[in-house]
């Protein structure tokens, strides 16, 4: 479904990703796990369109959107739920979700997405006509969650959502980020939290100062001395 | 005289906030501060004058086609000084845009000359001489409430643009965050064209109106009325548009009692007064956020 092939970003002359090639297939969770600056939110942002790579290509569904915008690449069905969530602080949780829309024209459509988000995360209904920025951590993760999902992904970018929230959230989040998976939506995990992460996903990549030093389906990377002593601070 | 003042002090007040909501919209969303935007209020009343004369258009189309084409100027700046700036230095677009705001000067110079024109009187309609609303000795005339119930109505009409459309969410959202706003999809060039669009439009409108009001229109018009309007939006907080309403309507009647009781040389020395009293003691403006939010 998605496929980065040997993709080089620069931030000027900062060398952030060195040939970076990895692929999706449909249905699949698929986590990518590295260290602090390994170049995680680049891969993502690479793939977005944010910060479109140099040299290399990204196909999606068999078409090239490497010089796509991020506009174009929305609207071909990737959406991204990006690091620190990136809520809009002094819009209303509702109008954080209908942003999520923003290319749609179905009005009955977005409004059962609307619908559907609340579903998923009642807390938000509650929470409609409050202003994002007032929302709690884990609160903005499932608003972050739903927006996303406003733009019915085929294929769902997350970075690590698990970030800063209490470990009862944590769990809840993955459950829900499994249940999205169990309905047909494509999901690349990037996190820190190696362990949850592996647990959920099918197949990972192990990121490491731009480049990626290790792959394989995911209880063969839980079960890998190296991930285990490097990520999961075991053994 | 103070209800004489009053009443004059509120028409040039809304009409700085008219221009002052383009100044605080465009810096709102890319956090420039758009010192041509004086000059595309000038080009309003000289565009509208040029399709009453030249065109022998009707009030209201020379009124409309002037703002058209004033916010198409406005998309102009945009596309062609500060786009391919977006990603410069700070600096390299604030010069660009003191620059542009001379060359428009200049432009207008050379198409109608240095010296001041007249309003078309003739296509005012007459009832604008009228006296509306009369108490005690204060006047108000039908072309004075033309310009309350104009400028009034399209700061409501802005409003909702900004809090109801699409579009205007976009806008607010790309001011909070851009790059999250790309990843919703939000086109951000088109949406910061349209903002600049929408202050353009209205600022085409002060000038008109301006230009009707002392019958008087000239190139460097922009200059002393942009700085004032500047002034108005950092009163009201730089980035808040009820801010920048607010601010023009205290500014415009804090000027004029200060030319009526004080003495009218010092009519600009009181708004700079005013803003830098603003900056040192509440530099958010008096409805501004006072701190950053958490992102
Ligand atoms: N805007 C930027 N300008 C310059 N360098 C950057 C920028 N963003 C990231 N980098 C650099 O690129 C490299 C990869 O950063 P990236 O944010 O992709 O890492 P990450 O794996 O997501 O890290 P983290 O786990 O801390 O989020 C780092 O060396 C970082 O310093
Ligand atoms: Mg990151």
């Amino acid at each position: 479904m998605l496929e980065l092939h040997d993709i080089h970003t620069y931030y000027g002359n900062i060398h952030a990703l060195k040939g970076v090639s990895l692929r999706v297939e449909k249905g699949e969770i698929v986590c990518l796990i590295g260290a602090n600056g390994a170049g995680k939110t680049t891969t993502l942002m690479s793939i977005s369109g944010v910060t479109p790579p140099r040299q290399g290509a990204v196909t999606f569904l068999g078409e090239d959107v490497t010089r796509c915008t991020t506009e174009k690449i929305v609207s071909r069905g990737i959406t991204q739920v990006p690091e620190g969530r990136m809520i809009f602080p002094r819009l209303t949780v509702r109008e954080n979700l209908l942003m999520g829309a923003y290319l749609r024209k179905d009005k009955n459509g977005i409004k059962a997405g609307e619908e559907r988000a609340y579903e998923l995360f009642p807390v938000l209904r509650e929470r409609r006509s409050q202003m994002g920025g007032t929302l709690s951590g884990g609160e903005q993760q499932m608003l972050a969650i739903g927006r996303a999902l406003m733009a019915q992904p085929a294929l769902l970018l997350l970075d690590e959502p698990s970030l800063g929230l209490a470990p009862m959230v944590v769990e809840n989040i993955f459950e829900i980020i499994e249940q999205i998976n169990a309905e047909g939506v494509t999901v690349m995990l990037v996190e820190q939290n190696a362990q949850m992460a592996l647990q959920i996903s099918h197949r990972g990549y192990v990121l490491e100062t731009g480049a990626v030093t290790l792959e394989g389906p995911a209880a063969d990377l839980l079960a890998d001395p190296k991930v285990r002593s490097a990520y999961l601070g075991l053994d | 005289m103070l209800e004489q003042q009053l009443v004059n002090g509120l028409t040039l007040g809304l009409i700085y906030a008219l221009i002052a909501v383009g100044y605080t919209m465009v810096y709102g969303v890319i956090e420039l501060i758009n010192f041509a935007h004086g000059e595309v209020y000038m080009f309003g009343a000289f565009l509208c004058m040029m399709f009453l004369t030249v065109f022998g258009a009707p009030l209201i189309v020379a009124v409309l086609l002037s703002m058209v084409c004033c916010a198409l100027m406005g998309v102009l700046l945009d596309v062609v000084a500060y786009r391919p700036l977006r990603n410069a230095p700070r600096l390299a677009a604030l010069i660009t845009a003191i620059g542009m705001s001379i060359f428009l000067q200049n432009l207008a110079m050379i198409i109608w000359g240095s010296r001041p024109l007249p309003f078309v009187k003739e296509a005012l309609p007459a009832f604008f001489k009228v006296t509306a609303l009369s108490f005690g000795d204060v006047k108000i005339s039908w072309m004075q409430m033309t310009i309350y119930i104009v400028a009034v109505a399209l700061m409501i009409l802005l409003n909702l643009i900004i809090t109801k459309t699409r579009t205007g969410t976009a806008m607010r959202a790309l001011a909070q965050n851009r790059v999250c706003a790309s990843l919703m999809g939000i086109n951000v060039n088109r949406v910061i064209a349209f903002t600049f669009a929408l202050g353009s439009g209205l600022g085409a409108m002060a000038g008109i109106m301006v230009s009707m009001f002392y019958n008087t229109m000239y190139p460097t018009m922009g200059y002393n009325a942009g700085v004032k309007a500047f002034a108005a939006a950092v009163l009201g907080g730089i980035g808040s548009v009820p801010g920048a309403m607010f601010g023009g309507v205290v500014l415009g009647i804090a000027e004029t009692l200060g030319a009526g009781y004080v003495s009218s040389p010092y009519r600009d020395g009181v708004a700079y007064a005013i803003m830098i009293l603003v900056i040192i003691l509440r530099p958010s403006g008096l409805l501004g956020r006072a701190v950053t939010e958490k992102a």
